[in-house]
């Protein structure tokens, strides 16, 4: 299968998640990566310029109406949830919170797997909340891959063990795995 | 390349309520129309969205259903606080140049930023020279913005927006508890003109100082997005002020020229004189 983009939900103890998977992927990855991290409304962006420096991939704040471009990392911005249009660009907004949550990883993941059906991977981390199980399980009905943080090594494992529940999970992987899992995942589509 | 099928239907059922209401949603941004139209298929008891196309035409009152789930509701007292410290800031000494003030929120929904902006004018002693005209195409938020009753626990956070904000005053000054509800006063009511406007399909409301059309434009796609900046450009007077919300820009209008950024972060600009500055 060629996978297209990849895109991948959090809550509590991801900031060190995302950075631990992002930072370890190579300058030549091309999938574009949107991400959903649960954080308060009054949070600012510091922490994706720090993300950014640490990584070889560029890592940025989405901007509404912005093209998904290959090798790029997309992060929901602090009370806005991230979607994904048919013309793979992305979109914000201010609608009722999800799951408590805004931004909220089904809204990202639903409207990603509209977009990129079979052609999609979503990855759920550490969390304690089931944000995202719907999220994924959407994913595998358009027969794309669900990817979950093993439980037992995550710094919340609520998360993850609803996603599994919810779901046909294809890899249940510890937090280092998951970016060699990516590689691969991306050398097939070269 | 063959087209998703409720892609299709979606574009259908946007053109039957266009066509049969006036409400365009047309030009709005795919993503989000398609997720409110799947939780109301899911609420409705129906099967696809060729059948609530049906519905939307043949039944007046599940199309005012609709209407309420498309159109954008969220919205609280001094969302954003640093936004409106910026107001404070860098627009206020502004406006309190000019014997009057005319101010246009555009898509005021339940009326929250526009009794927010109220108290603001009020502490900067500007509102008894103001006149801000609060419009949206949604009456029943409308109604509800000019009541300006909100319930009583959601003036917890909003009190804490509005210290935030750079508030001075008791914000329960601002409001009488009655049960569960609290009702604003009267003295923030007196210069608000709520009415009836729509940004896809009306023309230019007024010429006024001041707009604030915040996470509106989101929601539209870039060439609707385009023609609403348009649609400012010229309400506003030279010198005037236009508030964005944060994510929001000038970016599709083609309209940056023709001001300056007052505040990068707050999106905030001033609309130039015709030699510069």
């Amino acid at each position: 299968m060629i996978y297209r983009a990849i895109v991948i939900g959090a809550s509590a103890g991801g900031l060190h998640a995302i950075k631990t998977i992002v930072s370890a992927l190579p300058s030549g990855f091309r999938l574009p990566i949107a991400i959903v991290q649960h954080l308060s409304p009054l949070t600012d962006n510091y922490w994706i310029s720090m993300v950014d420096k640490l990584s070889a991939i560029a890592v940025k704040e989405a901007d509404e109406k912005e093209k998904l471009e290959a090798g790029t990392v997309y992060i929901a911005p602090a009370n806005y949830h991230l979607l994904v249009e048919r013309d793979e660009t992305l979109s914000l907004s201010i609608d009722p919170k999800v799951n408590y949550a805004r931004p909220a990883i089904d809204t990202l993941f639903e409207s990603a797997a509209d977009v990129f059906r079979q052609q999609l991977v979503g990855v759920v981390l550490t969390g304690s909340n089931s944000d995202g199980a719907l999220g994924l399980r959407r994913i595998k009905e358009c027969g794309g891959l669900a990817v979950v943080q093993e439980p037992g090594t995550a710094e919340a494992g609520y998360m993850p063990e609803a996603a599994i529940a919810a779901t046909q999970v294809d890899y249940i992987l510890p937090l280092e795995k998951i970016a060699s899992l990516f590689i691969s995942i991306h050398q097939q589509t070269l | 390349m063959t087209k998703d099928t409720t892609e299709i239907e979606i574009h259908l059922l946007l053109e039957a309520l266009y066509r049969k209401y006036g409400y365009d949603f047309r030009q709005y941004s795919e993503a989000h129309i398609r997720r409110r139209l799947m939780n109301r298929l899911a609420l409705c008891g129906l099967q696809t969205i060729s059948e609530m196309q049906s519905r939307v035409l043949h039944d007046r009152e599940f199309a005012a259903v609709l209407l309420q789930d498309l159109s954008i509701t969220v919205t609280e007292m001094f969302r954003d606080a640093e936004f409106y410290r910026a107001i404070r800031q860098s627009v206020v000494p502004i406006l309190k140049t000019y014997s009057f003030v005319k101010i246009w929120h555009a898509g005021c929904s339940t009326g929250q930023e526009a009794y927010s902006m109220a108290i603001l004018l009020q502490e900067e002693g500007l509102y008894e020279r103001t006149t801000m005209y609060a419009t949206d195409f949604n009456q029943r938020a409308l109604d509800q913005a000019r009541e300006g009753i909100y319930a009583n626990e959601q003036m917890k956070e909003y009190t804490a927006n509005y210290q935030r904000s750079g508030g001075r005053e008791a914000f329960s000054d601002y409001y009488t508890s009655n049960y569960n509800m609290a009702i604003m006063e009267a003295s923030l009511k007196k210069n608000i003109v709520w009415a009836h406007h729509n940004l896809v399909t009306d023309s230019v409301f007024a010429e006024v100082h001041m707009i604030m059309c915040r996470n509106v434009l989101i929601y539209f796609n870039s060439d609707l997005q385009s023609k609403v900046q348009h649609l400012f450009r010229d309400s506003l007077t030279h010198g005037g002020i236009l508030c964005l919300g944060s994510k929001e820009s000038l970016r599709f209008s083609g309209l940056a020229e023709e001001y300056i950024e007052l505040d990068k972060v707050q999106k905030i600009f001033k609309k130039k004189y015709p030699g510069g500055e």
